[in-house]
């Protein structure tokens, strides 16, 4: 059955953003919060809305739809798209940024805090808050470095000092600890494999609405692997995620799960803060790109000619300068820029912000260049196809051929670069920011915080722990990033992915 | 094919002076000479007289285009852009803010960089081949699944962790080879490049194996290899003399271009290592905000670039001897 697209296929999108963008809107003024959004939330909120449009475009399109699913059936894009999404809603939480009013002056309506938290700062208000002096391992309850202490004799001697919140609660660090810990992870694990349950109960109900079957024979089909997306797969990285989340965050409420870093500050929450710097890199730079790799792409190939000339000129030129050098010059004139006019900014977080933008910018700029030449190509053979040439015949306006007969024809092109540069992106801010080029030193992200460690890889012992936390969440980002990506590829570039068997 | 490369070589100056275009923008248009100064300068409240000394003691001091001071040719000669863009089509890089020659100092360090960087590129594309031929012999396979997870994992695992964990591991636990320095004396040398090489092949084998392995695997699948076997060679005779050989074209695409560029060394594992290359120049160029030496690695990255691919074009004739240059 082919099912026709209906002509209000937008509405049901429409009415779903709406409904974000009054809640986004709405919420804060019914709560006495002031909503604050950067610059890069709106952007990212832009990309919701356009990722909420393009999903109810793709149902009603057969072909369209049919590469997702099968992406959807492979076990391994199913696992990644889990991984993605918690990112992703960690992510948006902390996108969500508001102003609370200043306690205890009840007469300074609509005066609000300096301070401009976000909705993940909110929900984990006590990591914040809960800082130390300076560094403390993972799970401690003293001070990495000794202190002068003076004693009650009177005399001073060198210390590890409890620490102020990590294990405080506990009398005798020494015999309490490890019971304590080992009862606290227990709890998590209850809240963990609870959540998971509710999920595993809504999955199963859900396969079995739309297959058809009674829940028993659903949650049988499902784990029996005769669903028809891996759905056990899906329960197995969410159980897992859940439950590593959920002990996670139980013992962070009393210990500081990670340490914490120079200044005292809890890793776990500085690294799942980092999630929102890496994914709009990875995701802005490409909606700032796209548009022009794309216009210029398919332009330069369909008319030739000069436009190809001097298109090619333009990438040609943009690519001959190594990469992280023309980021480098890119940044460095930028911030000469933000330093000489520091009136254009309310406050350090907005010029953190604008900077991050930049850096989206620049980024694009050196790396539409690929996706550029890949489309002049793809467009040079679509020029020459018999219905480009009807519709030429018909006296067709180009821009109307280019958007009606070429553009369709080159997405997936453009989807397969996209989602494959995603994980460059968030490894190169790490880079970008140790060469000094790359997101604002105030912003809190896996360069920084990289950046910020290794030289504490001298001391003796080693301080590990910001290092290796931010390397694994940026590892597991970037490779859940990666297997999707393959996946897409594999699905909408068949002559790419199929493995000859003679 | 002389006639060629002569034209290549005209069809690289527009390029060059776009290149050069894009850098005197960055550099001079969006900010004034004066933003640059008081930058430097640092205070808010630097002097009229404090910018003027940094200026023109940097040779900032002239007009950006167009000098009217002077008369005939100077007028465009004594000018920011002529002194301090055009003069590096001669290569003549002028000096760093503390006063070196940058000439001079990039003829020094390119000599470490390349070091590190050929070594690097050799072994590592040895390596990434050998891997890619066994995939390509074993696909479909378990071993090939697993292999190209395998790449998956390694290439998703940050440079600075390849880095910074190969210091601990090798040179802080094992303490085989100096965690950093380098010493450019005859085969002590050696054990300063042991590490970084090592560090920087294992980096490129997840990306690199992927690839050659796609590259592998499009060619195996083409008429001529079915021939081949049909004729009745060895799959490994196939393998080496058949998908091997052809294979070489999109090999070389990817591969000749970079070779100019190992000069300009990487940045990530010279400023690690603390090896004097022209990685880690360039990396206390951005840190210090010396533009004039991040200005002359922009144009000479882009002189190499273009020399790649050049080198891409003739390294096509001497692979496949159907291809002429004309």
């Amino acid at each position: 059955m082919l099912s026709q697209t209906p002509k209000r296929f937008w509405i049901w999108p429409a009415v779903i953003v709406a409904g974000l963008l009054l809640l986004l809107w709405g919420l804060p003024q019914l709560l006495p919060v002031c909503a604050k959004y950067q610059l890069t939330d709106i952007l990212i909120f832009c990309l919701v809305a356009g990722v909420i449009f393009l999903t109810a475009y793709i149902r009603h399109k057969p072909h369209l739809l049919e590469p997702w699913r099968r992406v959807l059936q492979s076990h391994r894009a199913m696992a990644a798209a889990v991984v993605l999404v918690v990112y992703v809603v960690i992510g948006l939480l902390d996108s969500i940024h508001f102003q609370e009013p200043l306690e205890g002056q009840p007469e300074s309506v609509g005066h609000y805090s300096v301070d401009v938290p976000s909705l993940f700062d909110f929900m984990t208000r006590s990591l914040q808050e809960q800082t130390e002096k300076t560094y403390s391992a993972p799970l401690a309850t003293h001070l990495f470095v000794k202190e002068s202490v003076v004693l009650e004799d009177g005399t001073t001697a060198q210390q590890h000092r409890r620490l102020e919140h990590g294990g405080a609660h506990l009398a005798d660090p020494q015999t309490d600890k490890w019971p304590d810990i080992a009862y606290t992870a227990l709890q998590g694990l209850v809240w963990g494999l609870l959540l998971w349950s509710l999920l595993a109960l809504l999955v199963s109900v859900w396969h079995a609405r739309t297959a058809g079957l009674s829940p028993g024979a659903s949650w049988r089909a499902i784990w029996r692997g005769r669903s028809r997306y891996p759905l056990n797969t899906l329960l197995v990285t969410a159980g897992i995620l859940l439950v590593m989340l959920a002990i996670l965050f139980t013992l962070s409420q009393k210990y500081h799960v990670f340490g914490t870093d120079k200044v005292g500050q809890d890793v776990f929450y500085l690294s799942l803060k980092s999630i929102r710097t890496g994914l709009v890199i990875g995701t802005l730079t490409t909606l700032v790109m796209l548009p022009f790799a794309i216009l210029l792409g398919i332009m330069a190939g369909y008319f030739r000619g000069w436009i190809d000339d001097l298109i090619q000129y333009l990438y040609t030129t943009l690519n001959s300068i190594p990469g992280v050098l023309l980021i480098a010059a890119a940044i460095l004139s930028i911030q000469v820029y933000i330093a000489n006019h520091p009136e254009l900014f309310d406050s350090a977080m907005d010029r953190a912000d604008l900077r991050l933008l930049a850096l989206c910018v620049v980024l694009g700029i050196t790396s539409w260049t690929n996706l550029c030449r890949l489309l002049r190509g793809e467009s040079l053979k679509l020029r020459e196809l018999e219905y480009v040439e009807a519709a030429r015949a018909f006296g067709v306006h180009h821009f109307t051929i280019l958007g009606r007969h070429i553009l369709p024809n080159v997405l997936h092109i453009v989807l397969i670069v996209v989602v494959l540069e995603f994980s460059g992106l968030v490894l190169a801010e790490a880079v970008l920011s140790y060469v000094g080029v790359g997101v604002d030193p105030s912003t809190i992200s896996w360069g920084n915080m990289i950046n910020g460690a290794r030289l504490e890889l001298a001391r003796e012992p080693v301080v590990w722990w910001s290092l290796v936390a931010a390397f694994i969440l940026m590892f597991a980002l970037v490779l859940a990033a990666n297997l999707f990506a393959d996946a897409v590829r594999d699905a909408f570039d068949p002559r790419l992915g199929r493995i000859p068997r003679n | 094919m002389f006639a060629y490369i002569i034209r290549r070589l005209f069809y690289a100056i527009p390029i060059l002076i776009g290149v050069n275009l894009i850098t005197f923008a960055l550099f001079f248009v969006v900010n004034s000479p004066d933003d640059m100064a008081r930058m430097h300068l640092g205070d808010k409240r630097v002097t009229q007289e404090a910018i003027e000394k940094w200026k023109t003691d940097r040779g900032y001091e002239k007009p950006l285009l167009y000098n009217s001071d002077t008369d005939g040719l100077n007028k465009f000669t004594e000018t920011i852009f002529f002194t301090k863009s055009v003069r590096l089509f001669v290569f003549d890089f002028g000096s760093a803010d503390d006063g070196r020659d940058i000439g001079y100092d990039i003829k020094q360090r390119m000599w470490p960089s390349l070091a590190i960087a050929l070594p690097v590129f050799l072994v590592g594309l040895l390596i990434n081949i050998t891997f890619a031929l066994l995939l390509a012999f074993f696909r479909a396979t378990y071993i090939d699944v697993w292999g190209v997870v395998l790449c998956v994992v390694l290439m998703s695992i940050s440079a600075m962790f390849y880095i910074i964990g190969g210091q601990y591991l090798i040179g802080k636990l094992m303490n085989l080879v100096p965690i950093s320095g380098f010493d450019l004396v005859g085969i002590e040398t050696v054990k300063f490049l042991v590490l970084p090489v090592l560090i920087g092949v294992v980096m490129g084998i997840g990306s690199g194996t992927r690839w050659y392995r796609t590259i592998f695997l499009e060619e195996i699948g083409r008429d001529y290899v079915r021939t081949a076997r049909a004729k009745g060679l060895s799959e490994l005779r196939v393998l080496f003399k058949h998908v091997l050989r052809n294979a070489l074209i999109p090999i070389l695409t990817g591969v000749v271009v970079v070779i100019p560029l190992l000069f300009l060394g990487s940045l990530l594992t010279e400023s690690f290592f603390g090896i004097p290359g022209l990685g880690s120049y360039t990396i206390d160029a951005i840190q210090a905000q010396d533009f004039a030496i991040v200005r002359a690695m922009v144009f000479l990255g882009s002189v190499l670039y273009i020399i790649g691919l050049l080198l891409t074009d003739i390294s096509y004739t001497v692979a496949d001897p159907r291809i002429r240059l004309s």
